[in-house]
């Protein structure tokens, strides 16, 4: 009871003061707006185009809402050392990394319905699993989420926390399979595909979308959530190292 | 001290090859106002820090209420309070909100934290700046509503971090008495200072720290008490201090002697200081005494003659550290 009200605590804070203030909804909408907007108008409306391009829009949209936002509010509340009341609060590392990660999960489960949502005007989505899309989002969160964590751990500085950010999301667009197949990328660098989590995201979002992905979904999922686990484990690893030093 | 609060054996802490904390045993009894006294650097941060799991110690064992670190943790964290060096709260948030936030860290529903968050802004004298954001608080207001977030959720034991170190003496006096009030109602109470007189003022049992290492440990009756069999001696000589405190040094090994920001020289030996023999030294030296006056025996006589340091350079290092 007294973990639920401080994990409950610390999300709220973090939505509050960090991911519902203005710059970032206006971050988190229009960014996925636009690639959305981009995209869509360079497949000129073709319909099916836009049902193609829509799994990689919003796998990149859950991507750019979770990783950077969690590096920099953590760094942050390190520099000016709130972060250590954190710390001293009788929590567990776990549970205190469970909350800090909850807030940037939930932005950018929430960041994925914006280019649902305008697909939804443009073309007819009734075709759609819904109950693969939702979890696949999920995943796709957690594990930019705690790559995001991870990233967190290493750094110092805010910008350094960008930068890194940067350093992994920009390729993972290109190399998950996102607007690229798969299949296209030249072999000697298809293996940097599957080490990534996003790749098998994304796939899975293709199958609910589109009713084709190149991997087998039973495949994905086990992947991601071995990811996502080895992600969280490291991190939580690398901060009891860095953090309680 | 038949139950300890606080046990600490051998606790080591090394960052690469600095020895931040050497081997430093102590124990705290319930309802004890207990003080780390020493220079900048001489480790006591760190050892506040191991104490309260923001430090993963080298060496030693730490027990708080009987919890042995590091498994119990968490559980320990539960019943203390920690007043940082510097201000930790949110900036962004207001002083009511960052009271009700550090509340809910410990697990306190919604109908006591607010209540409890506005008894302690009255306590401080913040109810009427209760709404305005943390980072426009005054340093003074700062250091008050980060020890009212430290007893949040009434620690048994409340540690601070240098609770006057840059704030005004009214506020400082301010925050000594609600030290004294909560000592009053029960808080076994760990600080660390540099201030001897802070020290002199609130602690019951003083540990001096000196790099790393307690040189001394005892309560603040024996301490005094050895000072008062001592005798201090004030000299104002023609301005060669120096040539002056070389003299004396040589040929009187057991006085401590200290220059002060006058221009004297404060001597200070275990037992009566004979006059005479000094005067002669001087005059022999060609150093000329215009005044010798007798001091009154204080906690900075014993610092000064256990550690070898001056008080007058604890306060200049902190100037120069706090800009
Ligand atoms: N994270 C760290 N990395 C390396 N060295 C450190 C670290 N923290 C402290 N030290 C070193 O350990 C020693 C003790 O530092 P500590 O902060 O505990 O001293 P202190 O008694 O609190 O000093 P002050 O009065 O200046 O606050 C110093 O030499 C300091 O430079
Ligand atoms: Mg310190």
């Amino acid at each position: 009871m007294k973990a639920a009200i401080a994990f409950w605590a610390i999300l709220a804070k973090d939505m509050r003061n960090y991911y519902l203030k203005p710059p970032n909804i206006s971050w988190g909408i229009i960014f996925p707006v636009s690639w959305t907007l981009m995209f869509f108008l360079r497949s000129r409306g073709a319909p099916m185009d836009i049902k193609d391009l829509l799994p990689g829009v919003m796998a990149m949209s859950v991507l750019f809402g979770t990783t950077s936002m969690l590096a920099v509010t953590i760094t942050f509340e390190k520099r000016h050392r709130s972060f250590e009341r954190l710390l001293l609060a009788p929590i567990g590392l776990n549970l205190l990394m469970l909350a800090k990660t909850s807030g940037a999960i939930t932005f950018g489960v929430i960041n994925s319905a914006v280019p649902i949502v305008l697909a939804s005007f443009l073309v007819d989505l009734s075709g759609t699993t819904w109950l693969t899309v939702l979890p696949a989002v999920l995943f796709i969160a957690m594990s930019s989420t705690f790559l995001g964590l991870f990233i967190a751990v290493s750094v110092s500085e805010v910008f350094e926390a960008q930068t890194f950010s940067n350093f992994f999301r920009f390729p993972m667009v290109f190399l998950c399979g996102l607007f690229l197949p798969l299949g296209d990328l030249p072999a000697v660098i298809r293996p940097l595909s599957y080490v990534l989590p996003l790749t098998y995201g994304n796939d899975l979002l293709r199958h609910a979308f589109l009713g084709a992905g190149v991997l087998n979904p039973a495949v994905s999922w086990v992947m991601l959530a071995l990811f996502t686990a080895l992600l969280f484990a490291m991190s939580i690893r690398n901060a009891k190292r860095s953090w309680i030093s | 001290m038949t139950s300890a609060v606080l046990d600490v054996r051998d606790l080591t802490k090394h960052y690469g090859d600095v020895v931040a904390v050497d081997g430093v045993s102590f124990r705290v009894g319930a309802g004890e106002i207990f003080g780390f006294l020493g220079p900048n650097g001489a480790g006591k941060t760190t050892t506040i820090n191991a104490l309260t799991g923001l430090v993963d110690p080298t060496g030693g064992e730490i027990s708080v209420l009987g919890l042995a670190y590091p498994g119990h943790i968490s559980e320990a964290q539960g019943h203390i309070g920690v007043v940082p060096d510097e201000s930790n709260l949110y900036g962004e948030m207001d002083g009511f909100g960052n009271l009700c936030f550090c509340a809910a860290l410990y697990g306190l529903p919604r109908r006591v934290r607010e209540p409890r968050a506005r008894e302690l802004l009255d306590r401080f004298d913040l109810a009427e700046v209760g709404r305005r954001p943390f980072a426009a608080y005054s340093r003074g207001m700062k250091r008050k509503l980060t020890i009212a977030a430290a007893l949040i959720h009434r620690p048994q034991i409340l540690f601070l971090d240098e609770p006057t170190t840059g704030i005004d003496v009214a506020s400082a006096r301010q925050i000594r008495r609600l030290l004294g009030d909560l000592n009053a109602d029960g808080v076994t109470i760990f600080l660390t200072t540099h201030y001897i007189e802070e020290a002199e003022r609130l602690c019951h049992r003083i540990a001096f720290i000196v790099a790393g290492r307690i040189v001394r440990i005892d309560t603040k009756e024996s301490l005094l008490a050895e000072a008062d069999g001592s005798s201090s001696l004030l000299l104002a000589l023609d301005g060669n201090l120096e040539e002056g405190a070389r003299l004396l040094g040589e040929s009187f090994p057991d006085i401590a002697i200290a220059r002060n920001p006058e221009g004297n020289l404060l001597l200070t030996a275990a037992d009566e200081l004979e006059l005479l023999p000094l005067l002669q030294r001087l005059n022999e030296g060609g150093v000329k005494v215009y005044e010798a006056r007798i001091a009154r025996p204080s906690l900075e006589d014993v610092f000064v003659r256990v550690t070898g340091i001056e008080a007058r350079e604890m306060k200049a290092a902190e100037g120069r550290g706090r800009g």
